[in-house]
């Protein structure tokens, strides 16, 4: 690990005045201790934000609920609010990682996770776009069976590796943050990125930002709500296919409106928004839910090792609501 | 030369190690020490923490870099944790902060100012083992015992997280609170942070239950008491 310099922010005013370019924030860790083992990131200081008071899960006036930036995931996932309002998001968090890793990683953290991808992961590959900007894209013509089969480009192929992220944006949540210049809330549509031809920024956040909460509107999805995990193991790995499916069903039955995000197969949060609209009015059952399916894959590219993601991400999407609407 | 360590019958593997670590540069560097760096890499200056390790106070001066597990290893040595794959990616490092189950491998030392670290060592009291310790002889919780000292401290924290009624990805109701049940299935998902290569899995579930099921029956018979 390259040499560091370290500092405890008591404060989050602090924390921002303290950031400058080479410098990073330090929440959990468990992702950048990672990257700067392998020599990924090298920060020349260390902003160790986890002694300001920025852990509190509270109610919203409007109803809904702020999580803290650095209320761990773990904590946020066995928050009796969060498991009765919004259990989709307590089941994203579960299905990631370890429980150790969970009790060390932050809400924050969480949303600023880097791809997987082993061409950025490890500097001996020498072409990565988002680790080395212009030496080109190992995984487009390498081993992309983990990779995107959504909204890539040409520069880039990596996926977005969060579970939270993708419960996140089927429940609309907004992320606030806070920079040398004031607040700001950034819709959890526009908080990532698509790689386009600046593969290297994977977020809208701005260098001197700190996340400080994500606020979760009211959601009437609670009792109808499934996140489906598609992985090479049963626990304790990444997505293949995700699918967050959430339903609202009226008095009798019919479908008010529906979320659907997918992780696992794009830069980021992936939402079926076509889906959604053809569930909108719809009586639920398994055949509209297989066209569901259909119309969530639609536009999907596929490369040489993932083409099987996308009967995959039809079928996980066709699942996952089957399951939340309580369809055999 | 390192490699007369290894011509040396009267050198301990582990006096070999330490000597190769040496001379490859630790990042564990005596206290005061400056990292030897090119001229475009920023100096590293320590940092002086106060740490509760198995109830014993340690007053330290640690460069940055240096992981919690490298601080338990290589500077008290307390070389019960154990260094798998020092990426997250195993649990053989699994300590307890505070009471809660955390990688050490991914976690700066200097971040731990103030807290409470409890390892393998510390589990058992006096002569005593710890109920899960016992457990896991009595079921061959292990076979070669290098992730052993993982599990116990997960798995201790794991029966804290279920009397508490944490929720796990198999939990049927996640919006039903209350202590968790651990199943089978509960108890693979709650300790899968743990990897085993001897594949003592079974075991494993099987020590936790017992002791689940000790502490549960240990419980009862005191309310019967009262």
């Amino acid at each position: 690990m390259n040499p560091f310099q370290y500092e405890r922010a008591r404060e989050a005013a602090g924390a921002v005045r303290a950031v400058s370019p080479r410098a990073k924030f330090l929440a959990g860790g468990t992702n950048l201790i990672d990257l700067m083992k392998n020599g990924v990131e090298k920060p020349s200081l260390l902003i160790d934000l986890n002694r300001i008071a920025l852990a509190a899960i509270e109610t919203l006036p409007d109803g809904g609920l702020r999580l803290g930036a650095l209320a761990r995931n773990a904590d946020t996932a066995n928050h009796p609010l969060v498991r009765q309002r919004y259990p989709l998001l307590s089941l994203a968090i579960l299905s990631g990682a370890s429980p150790q890793l969970r009790n060390l990683a932050s809400n924050g953290g969480n949303l600023l996770q880097r791809t997987r991808c082993p061409y950025f992961m490890d500097p001996g590959f020498p072409k990565c776009n988002k680790r080395a900007p212009g030496t080109g894209c190992g995984a487009l013509d390498g081993f992309n069976r983990m990779h995107a089969i959504f909204g890539a480009s040409e520069h880039c192929i990596a996926v977005h590796p969060s579970d939270m992220c993708v419960a996140l944006s089927a429940l609309e949540a907004n992320i606030r943050v806070q920079g040398k210049s004031g607040e700001r809330t950034i819709r959890m549509a526009d908080f990532h990125r698509l790689p386009g031809d600046t593969p290297q920024v994977d977020t809208n956040l701005k260098p001197d930002e700190l996340i400080v909460s994500i606020d979760l509107p009211p959601s009437p999805y609670a009792a109808h709500s499934h996140y489906l995990k598609v992985r090479d193991r049963a626990s304790y790995e990444f997505a293949l296919v995700s699918v967050a499916a959430a339903l609202d069903l009226d008095n009798g039955g019919a479908i008010r409106s529906a979320r659907i995000a997918l992780g696992g197969v794009a830069h980021k949060p992936w939402r079926a928004e076509a889906a959604e609209k053809l569930l909108t009015g719809q009586k639920p059952t398994s055949s509209l839910f297989e066209r569901a399916g259909e119309a969530t894959v639609a536009g999907a590219k596929a490369y040489r090792g993932n083409a099987f993601k996308v009967e995959m991400a039809k079928r996980a999407v066709s699942r996952a609501l089957a399951s939340a609407g309580g369809v055999a | 030369m390192p490699h007369d360590f290894f011509r040396n019958p009267s050198i301990t593997r582990r006096e070999c190690v330490a000597a190769l670590g040496a001379a490859a540069g630790s990042a564990a560097l005596p206290a005061g020490a400056a990292a030897a760096t090119a001229d475009s890499m920023p100096q590293t200056t320590t940092v002086s923490i106060t740490v509760h390790v198995n109830r014993q106070q340690h007053n330290l001066q640690l460069d940055p870099r240096v992981t919690l597990l490298d601080l338990l290893r290589e500077h008290l040595a307390l070389t019960g944790t154990k260094k798998g794959c020092d990426h997250g990616q195993c649990g053989a490092c699994t300590v307890l902060v505070n009471g809660r189950r955390i990688n050490s491998c991914l976690s700066l030392a200097v971040s731990y100012d103030g807290d409470e670290v409890t390892t393998v060592e510390g589990l058992a009291h006096g002569g005593t083992l710890e109920a899960i310790q016992a457990a896991f002889i009595e079921h061959d919780g292990f076979q070669c015992g290098y992730c052993t000292p993982g599990q116990l401290c997960s798995a201790v924290a794991l029966l804290e997280e279920a009397r508490k009624g944490d929720a796990s990805y198999v939990t049927a109701d996640i919006s039903r609170t209350g202590p968790a049940e651990l199943t089978d299935p509960e108890i693979r998902e709650r300790m899968s942070g743990n990897i085993c290569r001897c594949g003592a899995y079974s075991g494993i579930v099987a020590a936790v239950k017992a002791a689940h099921e000790g502490a549960a029956s240990a419980t009862g018979s005191k309310e019967e008491r009262q």
